[in-house]
């Protein structure tokens, strides 16, 4: 519990209706979509970045935990109060401050939730590509702090390569700007990369400078189906050495295949192994050769039917396909791993094959689906923890399947972040003196560990 | 009545199923505006949540919480897991009446939803007054309420009784043709005592397609007002007289002309108990859809066009969308001769009122109307349509307050004005 003194004086920084310590309230924002629970002793809904600045530095002086929060969406805890503390809810703080159309990029608050603002630029006939599943509603503050992705990111990258520069308040409490509007800039180190992905661990973003490319004038979505999963992998490379990159290249594995045959009416004939959705876009005329094009490259690799979509109604069935795992995965078992793992693109049937094996010597099922293009998988470990021994048994397959990943050169999340629940296999993937200096960066900007303490290096913070 | 409504207990499986994934942010109206994580589904889901597990007190903020719901089923609608919010969110305010008494509202609201004779007699003192209560605007339709009433500002909409009530002003049966489907016309509250009009048009529909009608004088309210409330006593006591006046002589179908009352009429029968609850449920069916199966599409292709031709657009209700009656609406709107139909952006989107909601959070209702107004006004459209009583309410009262030149109707009285029914009658 926080007394009363602080309260107020956080009362006083933002206004007593945009502060709250019911506790019908706090039990509102104790969770996030990795359905954890802690209780904060505080929400506050800031205005500006003044108004953060002021709260850091109260709770620096008086070594209060603070904890950004966008939507609370994220997969990974970054956004949950685990020290309680100051939940400091960013959703208020939504405008979209410009569009320059003319330098192509936009400035917005960290509170505008990502479709918002990917719409309001296509309607300038401007393209923001990251396109994280959450995206109707995760907000663009949080996917900057976690460096979001999404399927279309084997063509346009992830949401760090389109931040131009930020404005941030540090956890001691000043107001500094990184980078700039400019494509270029070289001038000192690159600290908006720093921040971005971060976990909201070393600073608040308070503006986004965004970059933004034209919008592409059509898409074209095709089906791909494959008696095995290493034709569906030979496929994508070979796309790939074709010197084609497709917007999306979406795979779904037998695993996944089978649930879905299960949980819904969708019709997939037997010999189905495997599937790809694949999509191109740029300029109408060149899409369907392009479409052609694949064709012929994925022919000699076990391919069992191909459709291209010849409207958005049929392109719609397509995609109902690929989206129609996630809400079936809960016919399997109640409770879900959801891992995030990449691996290098050509690597993924030996991951899939590593995965049948661990899932068949732990006894649990994996199910597991993702995008092709950057070999970053979902695997869905879905268990019923209410069985006894089921928790070791989940420990005991999510350990074996990172090992797996790491030594087929990935790493252990391409897109949810560490945060709390990848925070015990950190050292998994990196050597003790990257973390030490990590953690040197985290000291140097948050001497007394109050920015979002307990992430990523797990509870001895960044001390 | 002894509340045979559903516990929230009963719910524990399907609140587990809340995964907090966030999706309901997209779709809630109230969390569009408030941007609070308690007006939203998932906080609501946590809040149920922790009342089961006794980790939670009821206290004045917790009721503040659970009564910020439209009930509109936007998000359970989009939800992956398919969570039934609005149930839940019922049952946690059974549960506060439950253990804390009706809300002052809420008992003076079930007190006369439970009593035809005295919700009559309400209207029909309503109606005596309504030239003192209400002042007209002048060029607007709709009526504005002229002294405070408690609870109801002054600067709210509220439309004149009916100088007649629509189940007094019609036989039990009106016979159709032999062949034709036998049908149990719900009139709902607000129909029968607001706007007879649009009964009066369904049933010169109904009677144009020789269907043969049946209007039970002994039926009374769906049980929706009761529901948001969180008297469940009182939602079983009108789902048992609505299964007797109605289920007293087979019918084909029980037609609703209210999108609300679909919804209470169709939940509440099923859950009464046993399977002739549940048959009669499965009946309930909006006249929409209805007259569409039963030729009315045939009789507007001959019917001749006027000279003017007026734009119309159309407001999804939160409670035919849920159902999927959307195109249904539309292809009767597309088919009046002499109309011009537009779609305006995000007409499914709630129009805010909610039931008691915008009782308690008129504000904020009214935030949400004005979203769905910008909506309305880019049409330019003259008329908006829409398939509930409930939605006009709101809908009109919005217009008003922006202002906006447009009228808010049913959908029966185009249908009903285009083919020049009452005239012919």
């Amino acid at each position: 519990m926080l007394d009363k003194a602080i309260i107020q004086q956080l009362q006083q920084i933002v206004g007593a209706d945009y502060l709250t310590t019911e506790p019908a309230d706090l039990t509102c924002y104790a969770f996030d979509a990795t359905q954890r629970r802690y209780l904060p002793d505080v929400v506050v809904y800031p205005h500006n970045a003044a108004e953060i600045a002021e709260i850091l530095k109260l709770a620096n002086a008086k070594r209060i935990p603070v904890v950004p929060r966008g939507s609370g969406s994220g997969f990974s805890g970054g956004s949950l109060p685990i020290e309680g503390g100051i939940e400091l809810v960013l959703r208020r703080m939504d405008r979209i401050l410009e569009i320059d159309e003319e330098n192509m990029i936009a400035v917005v608050e960290p509170g505008v939730v990502t479709e918002t603002f990917q719409k309001a630029v296509e309607a300038h006939g401007l393209f923001y590509p990251p396109d994280p599943a959450s995206l109707k509603f995760s907000s663009m503050g949080g996917n900057v702090a976690e460096c979001a992705g999404g399927p279309r990111c084997v063509k346009y990258g992830v949401t760090r390569d389109y931040i131009l520069g930020l404005e941030v308040v540090t956890p001691t409490g000043d107001i500094i700007n990184t980078g700039g509007r400019t494509m270029k800039g070289v001038v000192g180190y690159d600290l908006t990369r720093l921040f971005v992905g971060s976990e909201g661990t070393l600073g608040v973003v308070t503006q986004i400078i965004v970059k933004l490319i034209p919008k592409p004038a059509a898409v074209k979505t095709m089906l791909i189906t494959f008696d095995s999963i290493r034709g569906a992998s030979q496929a994508v490379s070979h796309i790939v050495l074709g010197r084609i990159i497709p917007t999306t290249l979406e795979f779904m594995d037998s695993t996944s295949l089978d649930v879905v045959r299960k949980a819904t009416n969708i019709v997939i004939p037997e010999q189905v192994k495997a599937v790809l959705v694949v999509e191109v876009d740029g300029e109408p005329e060149l899409l369907e050769k392009q479409a052609q094009q694949i064709l012929t490259i994925v022919q000699p690799f076990g391919v069992v039917d191909t459709k291209i979509a010849q409207n958005k109604a049929e392109s719609d069935d397509i995609w109902k396909l690929r989206r129609s795992i996630s809400p079936s995965l809960r016919t399997v078992n109640p409770n879900k791993f959801n891992e995030d793992i990449c691996v290098p693109r050509s690597r993924i049937p030996d991951m899939i094959v590593a995965l049948e094996k661990i899932s068949s010597e732990v006894g649990v099922p994996i199910i597991n689906f993702g995008h092709a293009g950057d070999g970053n998988i979902h695997v869905n470990v879905m268990v019923d923890l209410a069985t006894p021994g089921m928790d070791e048994k989940v420990e005991r397959a999510l350990r074996a399947i990172f090992e797996a990943t790491l030594e087929l050169g990935g790493t252990i999340s391409g897109e949810h972040g560490i945060g709390i629940t990848k925070a015990p296999y950190l050292r998994m993937e990196l050597k003790d003196k990257v973390i030490d200096y990590m953690r040197i960066i985290k000291r140097a900007l948050d001497p007394n560990n109050i920015l979002n303490p307990g992430k990523i290096f797990g509870t001895d913070g960044g001390q | 009545m002894k509340d045979r409504q559903p516990k929230l207990k009963d719910y524990l499986h399907d609140i587990q199923q809340c995964v907090k994934c966030g999706t309901c942010h997209a779709y809630c109206p109230v969390y569009d505006q408030e941007r609070r994580e308690p007006v939203v589904a998932r906080g609501k889901m946590a809040l149920a949540q922790t009342l089961l597990e006794g980790k939670t007190e009821i206290d004045e903020r917790f009721m503040r919480n659970l009564s910020e719901c439209l009930l509109c089923g936007s998000c359970s609608n989009k939800c992956p897991n398919k969570v039934p919010v609005e149930e839940i969110v019922a049952a946690t305010r059974r549960e506060i009446a439950a253990q804390k008494g009706l809300s002052l509202f809420g008992v003076g609201l079930t007190q006369v939803l439970r009593r035809p004779w005295l919700m009559k007699l309400g209207a029909r003192f309503g109606h005596l007054f309504s030239a003192v209560l209400f002042r007209r605007i002048p060029q607007q339709s709709g009526l504005r309420l002229r002294f405070p009433a408690p609870y109801i500002r002054r600067d709210r909409t509220i439309p004149k009784v009916a100088p007649h009530f629509l189940r007094d002003s019609y036989p039990e049966f009106i016979p159709g043709a032999e062949d034709r489907p036998h049908v149990a016309l719900f009139t709902g509250c607000m129909i029968n005592f607001m706007f007879p009009q649009i009964g009066d048009a369904a049933i010169r529909l109904l009677k144009a397609l020789k269907i043969n009608i049946h209007i039970p004088k002994d039926q009374g309210c769906c049980g929706v007002p009761a529901l948001s409330s969180g008297s469940g006593g009182t939602v079983t006591e009108l789902a048992q007289r609505n299964f007797e006046a109605l289920g007293r002589t087979k019918v084909d179908a029980v037609l609703t002309m209210c999108a609300s009352c679909n919804f209470g009429l169709r939940s509440h029968l099923a859950k009464i108990g046993g399977e002739a609850g549940e048959e009669l449920a499965g009946k309930v069916m909006d006249i929409h859809p209805f007259l569409i199966k039963y030729g009315i599409q045939e009789i507007l292709a001959h019917t001749p066009a006027p000279a003017e031709v007026t734009r119309v657009t159309w407001h999804d209700p939160c409670h035919l969308r849920n159902i999927g009656v959307t195109a249904e609406p539309r292809a009767l709107l597309r088919a009046l001769p002499g109309i011009e139909f537009v779609e305006m952006p995000d007409a499914d989107k709630c129009c805010g009122l909610g039931g008691t909601f915008s009782v308690y959070h008129y504000d904020l209702s009214l935030r949400i109307g004005a979203k769905k107004v910008d909506s309305i006004a880019s049409t330019k459209a003259a008329v908006v349509a829409t398939g509930c009583p409930g939605c006009m309410l709101q809908l009109q009262d919005s217009i008003n307050h922006a202002g906006l030149n447009c009228r808010v109707c049913h959908s029966l009285e185009l249908l009903d004005r285009a083919l020049n029914l009452e005239q012919s009658e």
